[in-house]
C-alpha cells in the first residue's frame, strides 16, 4: 500500500470511531449489545479484513497500518473484535483460506483442546467475544467454525468486554494444522502486539482526559492544573504515553519485516506488550488521582478507559510472560552477546 | 448536586512527536569499525573503570578518537568536522557507551559547546577553537550553575562589566563538571541588571580561557569518591571582546537551545549499562525465572528508550528543536538507569563488597554515582516542568 492509502486508512478507522463511539454506545455494549453499526461499518470499509492481501479480496494493509488502526481503536475504545478479526482473518487467508465474514476471534495458546482427525475437544476461556464470532482461529493450528451460540458460555473481563468459555465435544474442525506448532503461536504474537497498540491508545486518551479535567476542575481558587504536583504526576505519565507508543510503533514497524513471518518480530512484540503493559500501572494511578472522585464514578467516562488498560495488560502474555521470555534467552546468551545483540536488531528495522 | 460531564471533548490531542527513525545503510560497518577500535584500545580497561561511563576521562583516548573523526563528526569539513549524519554519530557514541569508554574529556565540547559555536559563535571563533576539539585535544566546561543558582538559573550573579579591554567578569560557578581538565568554559554571566518584568533578559555567553589570570578552581569530592566536579571563582577576570558568544543578552535562548542537545543523548539511559552488563553476567550463573524476568524488563526498557533517544536524534538533524520530545526522554531514560540498582539489589540481595569481582565493584560504585542522574542537566522536577509547559499545563 502507498502512503496516501496508508493514510486513508488512519483517516477511515478515527472517522468510524468517532461517529459510532460513544459513551452511550460502550455503556450499550457492556450491557451486551452487539455495536452492529459500528460493526457494519468497519467491515463496509474494509477494516476487518485491513491485513488481507488486495489479491485474496482484503485491502493489503502494512503491520505499520494495523498499528494505526489498532491505537485508534484503544483510543476509541471500540467496544468490537477489530484487532481480533483483523489478526484472524490475516491468519486465515494466510493459510489459504477466505475468511469467513462477520467477526472473528482469536484462541490464544492457553487452551486445553486436542484435535484428533478433523475435530477438537476441550475447553478454552477467555476468547475475546467468542459469542458473536463467525469463527475462531485456534492457536497456530486449526480454523473452527462456530455458527451457534450454544456452545458459548458468556464472560467478560474486568472492563466489562466479552470473554467467553467454549466447551467443545468433538466438533468439526473447518481446517486444521495451518501454520507450525511453535510457541509463543503467532496467535499470541500477534495479540499482543494488537493489545499493546490498544494500550499506547488507551494511555493517550486517558492523559488528555487529564490534562483536561485538570484544566476546568478549581479548587483553592485555581484551576488544579496551576499545582505543581498535578503537573508533575501528568509529565510522568505523557512520558510513559510516548515510551509505550514508540515501543509498539516499532514492533508493528519490525513485523512488516516479514510480514507472514512475524515470530522474527518476537524480541520487539515482547519489548512493547512489556513497556505497555508497565505504563499502565503508573499511568491510571496517575489519571485517577488526577480527576478525583468524579473518575470514580460510573457516569464519568474515565473507567471506559482505565478498566480496558486493565484488562488488555494481561491478555496474550502478560508482561511477566514475556519478560520471561526475554530475560531467559539474555541470560543464556550471555553478558557479552546482550549489546550486539540489541543493535542487530536494528538490521530488522527498514 | 454534582455533575458529571457526559461526554468530554478532548481539545488537545497528546502531542507526542517520536517518529522511530532508521540508521543509514553504512551503520553497521562503522558500528564494526568502532567495536574494532575499543577491543584494541581497551582491552585492559577494568569493570569499575567501566562503570564510571561518560563521567571517566582519558586525554590521550580522547586524542585518538579525534584522529578517527569521531569528534565533531556532524560538523562542517572547514572546520575539521567529518560531515556526517546525526544517526551515525549516534552509532559511535552509543558504542563509546555501551563499552563504559573514557569519553568524559572531550564529550561537553562534542555535545553542546561545539554545536553552539556553529549556531551563534563568530567564524573567527569557529576558526580558532572547532578544529581542536575534533582534534580531540580541546576540551570545554558548563558554567551555569552557582552557589545561589542551580535550577533557578536565570538568577545567576556572577556579572560581566563592559571595559575598555573587553568584559570583566567576577563571581563564581558551581559544580562545574571537568573544569580541572578543560581548556575554556562557556559560562552564562549576567550582563544587564536583573529585570523583574523578563527574568530572562540581561544574560550573555562568553568562551573563558581557562588559562587566564583571576580564574581558580577548586575540586569538589563527590559521595562515590570521584573528584569531578569543582567550583570556579573568577577575579577581576578580563575576557576579550571577542570572546562574547553571539549576541549580548541572548545568553538565555542560547541555553535553551543547548539543554535540548544535553536531554536527549545516549547517556540520558546507558548511564548505568556497566551494571546491566555485571547484572547478567552474575544472573548467566544461577538463571531462574525471577532473574530472567527482571532482566528482561530492563531490557525491554533499554531497547526502547534506545528508540526512543534515536528519533530525537533525527528530529535535532531536520533542524528542529524538539524540547518536548529531549524532556521525554531524559524522564523515562534517568528513571531506567536510576533505577537498575535497586533491580540488582533485589535480584542479586546480598551484601556488595570491595573486595569482591567486577559485579559488587560496579554495584558499589553505580548505586552512589546513580543519586545524581536525575539532577545534573537539569533535575527531574525542572525536567517534568518542561513537559508541563509542553502539555499546556502551564
Ligand atoms: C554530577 C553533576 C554534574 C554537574 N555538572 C554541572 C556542570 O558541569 N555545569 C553546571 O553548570 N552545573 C552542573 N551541575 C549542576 C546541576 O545542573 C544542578 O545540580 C541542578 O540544576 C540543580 O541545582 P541544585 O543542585 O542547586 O539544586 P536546587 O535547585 O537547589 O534543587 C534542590 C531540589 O529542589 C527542587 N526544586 C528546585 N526548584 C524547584 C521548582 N521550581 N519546583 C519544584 N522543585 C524544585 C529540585 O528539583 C531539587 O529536587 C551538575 C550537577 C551534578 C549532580
Amino acid at each position: 500500500m502507498t502512503s496516501a492509502s496508508s493514510q486513508m486508512v488512519a483517516d477511515t478507522a478515527e472517522k468510524l470511531f468517532s461517529e459510532h463511539v460513544s459513551v452511550n454506545s460502550l455503556r450499550d455494549a457492556e450491557a451486551g449489545r452487539w455495536a452492529e453499526a459500528l460493526w457494519c461499518a468497519l467491515e463496509d470499509n474494509g477494516l476487518t479484513t485491513a491485513l488481507v492481501l488486495e489479491s485474496e479480496g482484503g485491502i493489503g494493509a502494512t503491520w505499520g497500518d494495523a498499528f494505526t488502526i489498532a491505537l485508534a481503536a484503544g483510543r476509541h475504545r471500540a467496544p468490537v473484535p477489530l484487532p481480533e478479526t483483523m489478526t484472524a482473518a490475516w491468519l486465515i487467508a494466510a493459510s489459504g483460506i477466505t475468511p469467513p465474514p462477520g467477526p472473528l476471534s482469536l484462541i490464544d495458546d492457553d487452551h486445553e483442546f486436542t484435535f484428533t482427525q478433523g475435530f477438537v475437544t476441550g475447553k478454552c476461556s477467555n476468547v475475546p467475544w467468542g459469542r458473536n464470532a463467525s469463527a475462531v482461529f485456534v492457536a497456530n493450528k486449526s480454523l473452527v467454525l462456530i455458527s451457534s451460540q450454544k456452545q458459548w458460555q458468556p464472560d467478560i473481563n474486568i472492563a466489562g468486554e466479552p470473554r467467553d468459555t467454549i466447551v467443545l465435544d468433538a466438533f468439526p474442525v473447518l481446517s486444521s494444522e495451518l501454520g507450525n506448532a511453535d510457541r509463543p503461536s503467532l496467535v499470541r504474537l500477534a495479540g499482543a502486539a494488537m493489545r499493546s497498540a490498544q494500550m499506547a491508545g488507551g494511555m493517550a486518551r486517558a492523559v488528555e482526559l487529564a490534562i483536561e479535567h485538570a484544566g476546568i476542575r478549581q479548587q483553592f481558587g485555581r484551576p488544579i492544573s496551576k499545582f505543581q504536583a498535578i503537573q508533575h504526576m501528568l509529565a510522568e505519565a505523557a512520558a510513559k504515553c510516548a515510551m509505550a507508543r514508540i515501543a509498539a510503533e516499532i514492533a508493528f514497524k519490525t513485523m512488516d519485516n516479514s510480514p507472514r513471518n512475524i515470530a522474527t518480530a518476537e524480541f520487539e512484540i515482547a519489548t512493547a506488550k512489556i513497556v505497555c503493559g508497565e505504563a499502565v500501572e503508573r499511568v491510571t494511578d496517575i489519571v485517577h488521582e488526577v480527576h478525583g472522585a468524579i473518575g470514580f464514578t460510573e457516569e464519568h467516562e474515565l473507567h471506559f478507559i482505565t478498566r480496558r488498560l486493565w484488562s488488555w495488560r494481561d491478555e496474550f502474555g502478560a508482561e511477566s510472560f514475556w519478560a520471561e521470555r526475554l530475560g531467559e534467552n539474555i541470560l543464556k546468551r550471555g553478558a557479552q552477546k546482550l549489546w550486539p545483540d540489541l543493535t542487530a536488531r536494528d538490521i530488522a528495522t527498514p | 448536586m454534582y455533575k458529571v460531564i457526559s461526554s468530554i471533548k478532548i481539545r488537545a490531542m497528546l502531542k507526542i512527536n517520536l517518529p522511530p527513525g532508521s540508521l543509514p545503510p553504512n551503520a553497521e560497518k562503522l558500528r564494526s569499525e568502532v567495536r574494532d577500535f575499543l577491543a584494541k584500545h581497551l582491552s585492559d580497561y577494568s569493570s569499575a573503570a567501566r562503570a564510571k561511563s561518560w563521567a571517566g576521562s582519558d586525554p590521550a583516548f580522547s586524542e585518538l578518537l579525534g584522529q578517527q573523526g569521531w569528534i565533531g563528526m556532524t560538523w562542517p569539513s572547514k572546520y575539521g568536522g567529518a560531515e556526517r549524519s546525526a544517526l551515525e554519530r549516534y552509532v559511535v557514541l552509543e558504542e563509546m557507551l555501551a563499552a563504559g569508554a573514557p569519553v568524559a574529556a572531550h564529550w561537553i565540547a562534542d555535545r553542546q559547546s561545539g554545536p553552539l559555536l556553529l549556531n551563534f559563535g563568530t567564524e573567527k571563533q569557529r576558526q580558532k577553537i572547532l578544529p581542536a576539539i575534533c582534534r580531540g585535544h580541546s576540551y570545554f566546561c558548563i558554567g551555569m550553575s552557582e552557589p545561589n543558582s542551580g535550577s533557578d538559573l536565570a538568577s545567576i550573579r556572577t556579572k560581566g562589566v563592559k571595559t575598555k579591554n573587553g568584559w570583566q567578569i567576577n563571581g563564581s560557578k558551581l559544580w562545574t563538571s571537568k573544569a580541572h581538565i578543560a581548556h575554556y568554559m562557556i559560562a552564562l554571566v549576567r550582563t544587564a541588571p536583573p529585570n523583574p518584568k523578563n527574568r530572562h533578559a540581561g544574560l550573555s555567553q562568553f568562551i573563558i580561557d581557562m588559562k587566564r589570570p583571576g580564574i581558580t578552581i577548586r575540586p569538589i569530592r563527590n559521595i562515590a569518591g570521584d573528584d569531578m566536579f569543582n567550583e570556579v571563582f573568577f577575579e577581576d577576570l578580563v575576557v576579550p571582546n571577542d570572546m562574547l558568544v553571539g549576541r549580548e543578552g541572548e545568553g538565555w535562548s542560547q541555553v535553551t537551545a543547548e539543554l535540548a542537545l544535553e536531554r536527549s543523548g545516549p547517556e540520558r539511559y546507558l548511564s548505568s549499562y556497566q551494571l546491566l552488563y555485571e547484572l547478567v553476567s552474575e544472573l548467566s550463573i544461577n538463571p531462574k525465572e525471577r532473574n530472567a524476568i527482571g532482566v528482561g524488563r530492563l531490557v525491554a526498557h533499554l531497547a526502547t528508550l534506545r528508540q526512543m533517544s534515536m528519533a530525537v536524534a533525527v528530529i535535532l538533524e531536520d533542524g528542529r528543536s524538539p524540547e518536548l520530545e529531549a524532556a521525554f526522554v531524559k524522564e523515562a531514560g534517568v528513571a531506567f538507569e536510576q533505577g537498575i540498582p535497586s533491580v540488582a539489589h533485589d535480584l542479586v540481595g546480598r551484601s556488595i563488597l570491595l573486595g569482591a569481582g567486577n559485579f559488587d565493584q560496579v554495584m558499589a560504585y553505580v548505586t552512589q554515582a546513580a543519586r545524581s542522574f536525575s539532577l545534573r542537566g537539569g533535575t527531574r522536577e525542572i525536567v517534568r516542568g518542561i513537559i508541563a509547559r509542553g502539555l499546556g499545563l502551564r
